[in-house]
């Protein structure tokens, strides 16, 4: 087998993502393969941990990197008395709070010195780790033990601390954010998240494979058609089952009207945070007629369970297609107008411009992915990177920006919208006739993988099989995970009134971070 | 003071305090259809305040009494204020009371309350609203006067009532000073009352908010009286405009023949006033924080131009 590096490491080819790699590695290894990494200017895609008992009386920790022309999937045995494995996030600072989730999880430390708990508020005791396999839901103590957490603290004459969150006055997802600041510029801002934690690994574990598909939606609605697509390629690498190309097709339809749809909702938003609400009623209503259409073609206003392991579960008609083609161009007419507006609008674009700004070596530094680096000039997108059908075919043509301010990433929104469109109408025209569904997967495999480019970047998804009660352990990773530190950089030095409007700029997901 | 004209003072002070939430809901209606959405409808704000006083109220710990008698004064001092306004008719008992530099006094005294109020509780976004309303008012403030200053140096006299019936006195007489002072009055009216572009008065961000942060501890009746002092204020600064700078239709002291007549001229200027406000905040964007000082600045340049016209021309 053709080996990437580290000719003396027994690497495996695993099916999902191609080509990837997997091997065990040792301690220095571990440490190795992240630098390399880092040095071939990679990024980490995800870091999880899982518990091998009691077939190996070990936990392991996992880790896929991402290289430009392959991915690497490495796992590391931890002594099971005492886990513990090397600390990566001086390398790649998105791994901390990752690293942070693997302690609270499995109790399993890697030395860094943020020992702070991430995901757990309270709701298990620090001595509980869910996910071991002795920990069961029903024994453990009952939640409600909320300790203290120990903000950085930010000193200095004229400098203030204020806490915004988890409850907000508007109707939106809990989340905690400690700002510093002098006056109304921001100095410092700390994020606390992970207050809709909802143990879904462990969920999966009392799940089948193809019953996993309807929860893997459910991680974060907006990007329902992104999560499912990943858990249903996970699930088809390891089960060797082959994907016609009809629902190949139809799956990249869908996750581009998904891309498309959260868009508009984000400009509109955008354009109210910037205090001009008629941006929001009109992009609102795009975003309504739009997502009606998925009510009336596939039973569900954001597409939950419209993909499904071995393929989709619904098909297109002629005449569908035929009024999708006049929806695209009715959407793309009334969003340039819309954009000519907002373009033209000085007050609007004052608000946008110059504001939370990323420079492409800062997203480099942090690891960040998807829109939020495309945006300062990083062209990070798993469709071009490592184009899956029916992505080979169509060649999507990846927007950039460079500003890296939250103009850039409204332009870049608008740039997306006209690209999804293009490749709609491209699967409109060309898609291929044939069966929606092959025969149902049976899992056979050891382990898959699965990514898929959503709207706010990877989502990622790893399933692995553990024998010999034949459960299998799901990794669900969403990109919000690299990008909610970028947002930490971004304010700095802006306005406490501003930090809404960046925040949008970025929409992150909390219930897919939460996971 | 005419006996007779108590009635008059009464009906004034009954319809600005009961007819002020109909203004809120006009310009609600009107930022809908200018949005395309067919709007909650003229009575949402009366709505809302029933809802508000069907509502038991959740105190602070940290309150103290300031707390929790702020609304009061708000309401108390914007009532006054809108009923010292002449709005359809001159010769309001109550009008000499306060001339229009004491009106300033008592939109100032009622701010400092509310500041205080939200600083009393001690959070974060009470202290942070009540910093930035301090920053617009200490703006706003001198730009008011200045731009009450040219009518008054028109009319010899700083009482509303002799500025009235000075300018309606000379029929339709153009003074371009009072052109500069409109437009300051305008800046200072959009600030003062929290209205887009320097405050959003919709927004649920609580990090943007100037006026609305002031009130994030507030609830139940509390709550209803500020958002019914705030709409008695704006109604009131319209009134205030109107009197200084379209007064032709107010009727004048014993006219009681002119009384109705003026009524209906008054509400339909205060309809074109409402629309007129609500297609500003639907064609506009909010500022930045740090713009607002440029705005009112402007507006206090433009006002004092209006007063240097007025020497330089007489009018």
């Amino acid at each position: 087998m053709k080996t990437p590096l580290w000719q003396d490491i027994p690497w495996e080819s695993v099916k999902g993502i191609a080509p990837t790699y997997r091997a065990r590695v040792d301690k220095s290894q571990w440490r190795d393969v992240f630098l390399q990494c880092r040095e071939a200017t990679g990024r980490l895609i995800a870091l999880w941990a899982t518990d091998a008992r009691p077939e190996q009386a070990e936990f392991m920790v996992h880790a896929v990197l991402l290289f430009a022309d392959h991915w690497l999937w490495i796992s590391y045995g931890m002594d099971e008395t005492n886990p513990n494995y090397p600390d990566v996030s001086d390398i790649f600072p998105a791994a901390i709070r990752r690293q942070r989730a693997i302690y609270d999880l499995l109790g399993a430390s890697s030395g860094a010195s943020d020992t702070r708990p991430w995901l757990r508020h309270g709701a298990w005791l620090a001595r509980e780790f869910p996910l071991r396999r002795d920990f069961t839901v029903s024994a453990a103590t009952p939640g409600g033990h909320e300790e203290s957490y120990a903000f950085v603290r930010v000193k200095g004459d004229g400098i203030h601390e204020m806490g915004v969150g988890p409850v907000h006055a508007g109707t939106i997802e809990p989340g905690h954010f400690r700002l510093a600041i002098v006056g109304d510029e921001i100095m410092r801002l700390e994020e606390r998240l992970a207050y809709a934690h909802k143990g879904v690994e462990k969920r999966f574990e009392s799940l089948g494979l193809i019953e996993g598909a309807r929860l893997a939606g459910r991680m974060c609605a907006d990007s329902t058609v992104a999560y499912t697509w990943a858990y249903a390629m996970a699930v088809e690498a390891m089960s060797g089952c082959v994907v016609p190309a009809r629902a190949e097709w139809l799956r990249g339809l869908l996750l581009e009207r998904e891309r498309i749809a959260n868009h508009l909702g984000n400009i509109g938003a955008l354009s109210n945070d910037g205090g001009l609400a008629f941006g929001q009623t009109q992009f609102s209503l795009l975003k309504e007629r739009w997502i009606q259409t998925h009510q009336r073609l596939w039973g569900h206003r954001y597409l939950m369970d419209a993909i499904v392991p071995g393929g989709v579960a619904h098909d297109l008609t002629h005449q569908d297609r035929a009024q999708m083609e006049h929806e695209c161009n009715d959407l793309e007419q009334a969003v340039r107008i819309l954009q000519d507006i907002l373009a033209d609008h000085a007050g609007l674009q004052e608000r946008f411009l110059g504001i939370g700004c990323l420079t492409a070596a800062r997203i480099e530094a942090l690891g960040g992915v998807g829109l939020a680096a495309r945006a300062s000039g990083l062209a990070r997108d798993i469709r071009t990177e490592f184009p899956s059908p029916p992505y080979d075919t169509l060649a999507p043509r990846i927007a950039t920006r460079r500003q890296g301010d939250v103009a850039a990433r409204v332009a870049l929104r608008f740039d997306e919208i006209s690209e999804s469109l293009r490749l709609m109408r491209h699967i409109l025209a060309d898609l291929p006739e044939g069966p929606l569904i092959s025969a149902p997967p049976m899992a056979t495999g050891k382990q898959g993988l699965g990514c898929v480019e959503g709207w706010r970047g990877e989502v990622f998804v790893a399933i692995e099989r553990a024998a010999p009660d034949g459960l299998h352990h799901v990794h669900i990773h969403d990109p919000s995970w690299q990008n909610w530190p970028l947002l930490e950089q971004a304010v700095i030095g802006n306005l406490v009134p501003d930090f809404p409007l960046i925040n949008t700029s970025f929409n992150l997901a909390y219930s897919g971070h939460d996971l | 003071m005419n006996a007779r004209e108590i009635p008059l003072q009464l009906t004034q002070f009954v319809l600005v305090v009961g007819a002020a939430p109909l203004l809120a809901g006009w310009i609600g209606q009107c930022r809908a259809w200018f949005a395309n959405r067919s709007g909650a409808g003229l009575l949402q704000p009366y709505r809302v305040l029933r809802k508000l006083f069907h509502k038991s109220p959740v105190m602070a710990h940290e309150a103290s009494l300031l707390f929790r008698i702020a609304p009061y004064i708000l309401f108390g001092g914007m009532a006054l204020a809108g009923a010292i306004v002449p709005m359809f008719s001159t010769g309001l008992p109550f009008a000499p009371v306060a001339d229009a530099i004491a009106l300033v006094g008592i939109f100032a005294f009622t701010r400092i309350f509310a500041a205080l109020a939200a600083m009393d509780v001690g959070t974060a976004f009470g202290s942070m609203g009540a910093r930035r309303e301090m920053l617009v008012g200490f703006l706003a403030e001198p730009a008011l006067l200045i731009v009450l200053f040219t009518p008054a140096l028109i009319s010899h006299s700083t009482s509303l009532t002799v500025i009235v019936m000075s300018l309606t006195a000379a029929r339709l007489v153009l003074y371009p000073s009072m052109a500069f002072a409109a437009v300051a009055f305008t800046m200072v009216l959009l600030a003062e009352n929290g209205r887009i572009p320097v405050d959003n008065p919709d927004t649920h961000l609580e990090l943007t908010m100037i006026h609305g942060a002031l009130d994030l501890e507030y609830s139940g009746r509390y709550l209803a009286l500020i958002e019914w002092a705030s709409a008695i204020k704006l109604l009131t600064y319209i009134a205030i405009g109107i009197a200084l700078f379209v007064p032709w239709g107010i009727a004048r002291s014993g006219h009681w023949a002119h009384f109705p007549l003026a009524l209906a001229i008054f509400v339909v200027k205060v309809i074109a006033a409402g629309a007129g406000l609500a297609l500003l905040e639907t064609l506009l964007a909010k500022m930045r924080l740090f713009r607002i000082p440029e705005f009112l600045g402007t507006a206090f340049m433009l006002a004092v131009l209006g007063l240097l016209v007025h020497f330089l021309l007489g009018a």
